[in-house]
């Protein structure tokens, strides 16, 4: 944003640029001034917006710092002015809370087995679909990658009564299975595109040392595919752990997890407040602690499934 | 570009023409890859397609299941209430969700690019993406709290809007016995027109000590002026039983400073007005002669409470909020690796031609980037449609109604109220909605596929 630039904008296509070194070195104390000042600019504004982004959690955490009195007199930018009101006695007072604990274990009852079975079974049919001859092959591959976009919704009816039929209603394994199902698409999508790249020599060779097809996809295939099975695990496990729609339909007591579980109080918001905040914390930990370790294969996760 | 499929299959030019796209290297043996393929499209099968069947089925009978009801079902779409504020909802969240997100998206990508914590910013704005709609939900309750005493926004708000707006409000100031005031229109009037040369006295009683302006000093009893009407306004009132003389300016009565002061002639017309100094006193012109003076209601108003963020007008830009600040960290990234596979040397050229910073966001970036804009505004769109969780979770009881959207009115319609009929409507609906998007996908990858 230099001032010089803005000068010479409208100027006529010149036969030959200068180069960037030489526009450099003309640029006056003024432009110099003036692009410091917007760097300060920009700066202060990145700075304000990420402020602004983590304020609402960090008011969470505080929240759930503080007893549930406090929270009820005033709001959580006090415990600045006061932070002897800092205080674990919510979490403490969660954790022996038998509900809570229960539906931390659910969740991850239902999370890991839904994330182990979409990597093994997308892994698969993402070998066969890249792999193996049969006809109609990039049709159904196609088919699959069509049903990327079902909102989950459309099934929540239709699968409730073929659960209740067949007495998987309100179990963890009813959960898991409707989360493989709609974790599938994604993952045979990734990990078909992912597996197509492999070398042909590698998987050549391979089948010349005498590997079988189970052999070849154990012992080539999956650990080539490690990058595209990270991203697909990690994306699978942050959506199975932080879902509840599928959960509050598909569970009852006893069987459901922390979402379901801290959802039930959310109606008196003000008065557990002293639940929710924390419960939604450590709901939160995990996934973050998840985030933080993984960033790149969950970005590239993200990336591939921009379509989801 | 940026998504996986992008990379494609990449087969070298070289290849013989022999083999038309990837042939097994073990041999065909279908059996082989119906076990590789049968977990997946036995799941696939009863838990995605099977519902959409059932679905399509279910939506033209009614809600007992037993009774055909051709579109009665559809009809409803547009003529139940619910679901017609959902749809109208549904819109809103539509237009304004992704392309908020998407553009924040892009503001933030491009200028991270030039701050050497980039990184970081990027994290701390994508990282609501890893946590639940739950949690997020929970979170901005408390953040749309009414109470400014209590939610950080109206807080934030009521401290800018109290910036700007110097509330020189005194609520709860009334008249006192034997004053010369009454009340009219929610402010106050004398009973008596006022002349030049005058004195006149202005007491009121009833703001509490600590709700009086910090400015405010002690109240001066007025000094006649000829030519002019001065006065006082003050808080007539000393604590202590019988203390204090009534109508009279006390020695420790502080002055109702900032108090608006109007002179309003015979027709009702405001001829002249002004502003208590700090000590109540205040002067009239000439032109005031004759007229009756008014404390306008304005003095007496609550103070400043803030917006009710979460209240039926402002639910859904309030929640919309919320989804953009999960959202923007998304759309942020995938622009970002868009931008950092854009060619260096057009935007360098650009500048060398002379073009500013703007004249290349505007000219170059946003038009290079056009594609990924694109898949980044139709996936939030998508992913919009579905919204159910923020909806569900941050609106408090009392306007839930007006917050609605069809994937939560589907979920009420088939859980809460049995009428699976007409919620099965609704989920055909969102699943026409997203054929588009479908068959888009489809026809990209074919083109990949057939390479």
């Amino acid at each position: 944003m230099t001032a010089e630039a803005e000068g010479t904008a409208t100027a006529a296509p010149a036969p030959a640029p200068p180069p960037a070194e030489a526009v450099k070195a003309r640029r006056s104390w003024a432009a110099r001034l003036a692009e410091g000042v917007s760097g300060g600019l920009l700066r202060a504004f990145l700075l304000l917006v990420g402020l602004f982004w983590l304020v609402p959690t960090i008011g969470l955490l505080l929240a759930s710092l503080r007893k549930p009195e406090d929270m009820s007199a005033s709001g959580w930018w006090n415990v600045f002015s006061k932070p002897s009101q800092l205080t674990f006695d919510s979490y403490q007072k969660l954790l022996e809370n038998g509900d809570i604990t229960d539906s931390l274990w659910n969740t991850v009852l239902i999370t890991v087995p839904a994330t182990v079975l979409v990597v093994l079974i997308g892994s698969l049919a993402g070998y066969a679909f890249a792999w193996m001859d049969f006809p109609g092959r990039d049709w159904w591959f196609l088919g699959v990658v069509g049903l990327l976009v079902v909102p989950v919704q459309v099934a929540l009816i239709p699968i409730a009564e073929l659960f209740g039929n067949i007495g998987l209603f309100g179990s963890i394994l009813g959960v898991v299975l409707f989360h493989v199902g709609f974790g599938l698409p994604f993952a045979v999508f990734l990990l078909r595109n992912f597996f197509a790249e492999i070398p042909r020599e590698l998987l050549e060779a391979a089948r010349l040392d005498g590997a079988g097809e189970l052999r070849l996809f154990l012992r080539v295939v999956m650990p080539l595919g490690g990058p595209a099975i990270a991203s697909l695990g990690i994306f699978q496990f942050l959506w199975v752990w932080n879902d509840m729609l599928v959960a509050l339909v598909f569970t009852k007591a006893g069987t459901q997890p922390i979402t379901v579980a801290l959802q039930t109080q959310v109606r008196q918001f003000g008065s557990n407040i002293d639940v929710l905040a924390p419960g939604a914390f450590i709901s939160m930990v995990i996934p973050l602690a998840v985030f933080f370790a993984f960033q790149r294969q969950f970005v590239s996760g993200v990336m591939a499934g921009a379509v989801k | 570009m940026t998504s996986a499929t992008a990379e494609g299959v990449a087969e070298s030019p070289a290849t013989p023409p022999v083999s038309p796209g990837r042939k097994s290297v073990t041999g065909t043996r279908r059996m082989v890859a119906a076990l590789f393929l049968l977990p997946a499209l036995v799941l696939l099968g009863a838990l995605v397609v099977y519902p959409i069947g059932y679905s399509v089925v279910r939506s033209f009978y009614d809600s007992s299941g037993n009774g055909f009801a051709g579109f009665d079902n559809y009809k409803d779409l547009f003529t139940d209430e619910g679901i017609r504020t959902a749809l109208k909802n549904n819109i809103i969240w539509v237009v304004f969700a992704p392309t908020v997100a998407t553009a924040l998206g892009l503001v933030f990508a491009v200028l991270t690019e030039r701050v050497r914590w980039g990184t970081a910013f990027k994290l701390v704005v994508f990282m609501p993406m890893a946590i639940s709609m739950l949690a997020a939900g929970i979170i901005f309750r408390l953040v749309y709290d009414q109470d400014p005493d209590k939610g950080v926004a109206n807080a934030v708000w009521v401290g800018v809007h109290d910036t700007f707006a110097q509330s020189s409000a005194f609520p709860k100031a009334h008249p006192g016995r034997e004053s010369p005031l009454v009340a009219r229109d929610g402010g106050f009037v004398t009973r008596a027109a006022v002349h030049t040369g005058d004195t006149v006295s202005l007491p009121l009683v009833g703001v509490a000590p600590d709700k009086m302006p910090e400015d405010a000093k002690r109240a001066v009893a007025p000094k006649a002026d000829p030519g002019k009407i001065s006065g006082t306004t003050w808080q007539d009132f000393t604590r202590g039983k019988g203390v204090g003389s009534l109508g009279a300016v006390d020695a420790s009565e502080h002055g109702y400073a900032g108090m608006r002061i109007e002179a309003v002639d015979g027709a009702g017309k405001v001829v002249e007005s002004t502003k208590a100094a700090d000590d109540g006193t205040f002067t009239l012109s000439a032109k005031a002669d004759g007229a009756r003076l008014r404390l306008p209601a304005s003095n007496f108003k609550e103070p400043y409470n803030g917006v009710d963020w979460l209240g039926p007008s402002l639910v859904t830009p309030a929640v919309i909020g919320s989804y953009v600040w999960m959202w923007a960290g998304f759309a942020m990234v995938l622009i970002a690796a868009g931008l950092a596979g854009m060619p260096r040397e057009l935007l360098e050229a650009a500048r060398v031609d002379g073009a500013n910073e703007w004249q290349v966001f505007r000219r170059v970036t946003v038009p290079l980037l056009a594609p990924v804009l694109g898949v980044v505004v139709v996936t939030l769109m998508i992913n919009v449609l579905k919204v159910f969780d923020l909806v569900f979770i941050i609106p408090p009881g009392s306007s839930q109604d007006d917050a609605d959207v069809l994937a939560l009115e589907l979920y009420r319609k088939g859980f809460a109220e049995d009428q699976p009929g007409v919620a099965s409507a609704i989920a055909v609906f969102l699943l026409l909605l997203v054929i588009p998007v479908m068959l888009f996908n489809i026809r990209r990858l074919r083109r990949e596929v057939r390479r």
